[in-house]
């Protein structure tokens, strides 16, 4: 791999933590009010401003990526409250009250190919390399419920070029972070799950300026239920496609196995698109219930091929039977 | 044993519980306690509720036989209607967050998701029991209303199956529901001739 993962002229305590970095303003903030409770555990029902910001960034207008009428965006309060994080139990409030139990600093992430080349990159140099910008996404859940989500982050593509891997690969694969010892959902005894969680993208599908890596949310920096430091965000493929708290990245010529495809082949396919058309055995596809959602005005919304996206990535499946791959 | 001749008054506590559940229910859900999702919180709720009530009157009469006191058979019927209710309100819910009240969905997600038609002819098959629940369908019935009533092990059965296929995860929910109506349906055979006089 490159120079850029091991320079040799700086070691990652040179470097700001990531911890200080992200926390700077709400540093200064606390050093006038002399409060040190800023790392006391976080509150049930999060505020977006019990978190800290993330550095300047584009805003969705410049980006490109602004909110699309009629979509409207999802509190903070739904957005950090209600999560898919088995890793910390599989209740939808379980990761909100359980997942500040990671350690989130330092964060190092292994990098690795077929190839044989391995290399650990420091979040905080990861993020020193990118230019943050916001995205609204709409984000759909493969349990028929969905959101819209203000992202910060950077596109998946910057970062794949900045790793640069020797060679061409056809995959990457990403793993979540797994310790035990901090994610009570890991050590439940009737999980089904082999842990670490795995993902995967093809690699023109990682390149379309559509992936995203998300280090923050309402232009704060992620929760960690949602995924904290950094999560992949492909918001034309169903939710569980988008791997939260990323340990490691992978390049591979071998399309590698997903968590939930191993669990249940006939259920969850590798390309997991969006598509109302294509029967899951669980829940119907067509409709979407858009959170918040209520009895009387359940917010049911029909679903869309690649979840409204398809102009953007419709391209990379032109020669795919999208039932057979689903 | 004053105690235990009163017991067929306690029958009433299931209606206080069975009213106090649906109050809370209710209340949560017009006070949206339930969560940005709370038609999903709510089917899992009502399911559940229903469930309950219903493997608990399946375990009167078990338990009637164990402390010898046959007036908690007086427990089964609010029980089971309970359970009904619950199960009623659990499909209200699906037709309205899920479906949208369209008769095509419905047909749809009959045909496609196997642990939902199980869930449905479950629920079809307590249509009768709740209707020959009163004292009158019952005298009418004599003989063949005992026979009618063993439906409710088919429908535990069924209940079962509409959990355990939806296991995706985590299967301790599913599985320890099952493993309870088990147990439940199994103390009946110990002592097969005492549950067949019974009913």
């Amino acid at each position: 791999m490159t120079k850029q993962f091991t320079d040799p002229t700086l070691c990652s305590s040179d470097i700001t933590p990531e911890s200080s970095y992200l926390n700077r303003r709400q540093f200064m903030k606390s050093a006038v009010a002399g409060s040190s409770a800023l790392l006391a555990a976080q509150p049930l029902v999060s505020k977006a401003s019990d978190f800290v910001g993330v550095d300047t960034f584009m805003s969705a207008e410049e980006s490109g990526w602004a909110l699309q009428a009629p979509d409207v965006l999802t509190p903070f309060t739904d957005v950090s409250g209600y999560n898919n994080f088995y890793e910390f139990g599989m209740d939808k409030s379980d990761p909100a009250r359980y997942a500040s139990a990671m350690t989130l600093d330092p964060w190092s992430i292994r990098i690795s190919s077929d190839g044989g080349e391995t290399a650990d990159i420091q979040f905080e140099d990861l993020l020193r390399a990118m230019d943050l910008q916001e995205r609204i996404y709409r984000l759909r859940c493969v349990e028929a419920w969905s959101m819209v989500i203000p992202w910060n982050g950077f596109p998946l593509a910057e970062l794949l070029r900045w790793l640069n891997p020797e060679g061409s690969y056809r995959f990457v694969q990403f793993r979540t972070r797994y310790t035990r010892s901090e994610m009570r959902g890991t050590r439940s005894f009737s999980s089904v799950i082999d842990w670490p969680y795995q993902e995967a993208l093809r690699m023109d599908e990682a390149m379309n300026a559509l992936s995203f890596i998300a280090v923050g949310l309402y232009g704060k920096s992620l929760p960690a239920q949602n995924g904290a430091p950094l999560r992949l965000v492909v918001p034309w493929k169903y939710g569980f496609k988008s791997i939260k708290s990323i340990a490691s990245i992978h390049f591979t010529n071998r399309q590698p196995q997903t968590s939930w495809q191993s669990i249940a082949p006939h259920e969850y396919g590798f390309y997991a698109n969006v598509n109302p058309e294509v029967d899951h055995p669980r829940w119907s596809q067509r409709y979407e219930r858009r959170l918040p959602s209520s009895l009387f005005s359940p917010n049911r919304i029909p679903t869309r091929i690649f979840n409204g996206y398809g102009e953007y990535v419709a391209d990379l499946y032109k020669d795919l039977d999208l039932r057979q791959y689903y | 044993m004053g105690l235990k001749r009163r017991l067929g008054a306690g029958r009433w506590a299931i209606h206080v519980a069975g009213l106090l559940s649906f109050i809370w229910l209710a209340a949560a859900a017009i006070q949206n306690q339930l969560g940005p999702d709370p038609i999903k919180q709510l089917a899992l709720l009502t399911g559940d509720r229903g469930f309950q009530f219903l493997l608990f009157s399946l375990a009167i009469s078990p338990l009637a036989r164990m402390v010898s006191a046959p007036l908690l058979i007086q427990w089964r019927r609010p029980a089971g209607l309970w359970a009904f209710y619950f199960l009623c309100l659990h499909l209200l819910v699906f037709a309205q967050g899920y479906i949208g009240w369209s008769w095509a969905l419905l047909v749809e997600e009959l045909i496609e998701r196997p642990y939902i038609s199980v869930g449905a002819l479950a629920w079809l098959m307590l249509v009768p029991l709740a209707l020959t629940s009163t004292r009158l369908a019952r005298r009418k019935l004599g003989r063949r209303w005992g026979v009618l009533h063993r439906l409710v092990f088919v429908v535990a059965a069924l209940g079962c199956v509409h959990l355990l296929w939806q296991v995706r995860a985590d299967w301790i929910n599913a599985g320890l529901y099952t493993l309870i109506c088990v147990l439940i349906v199994g103390s009946r055979y110990r002592n097969a001739s005492w549950f067949l006089k019974a009913n």
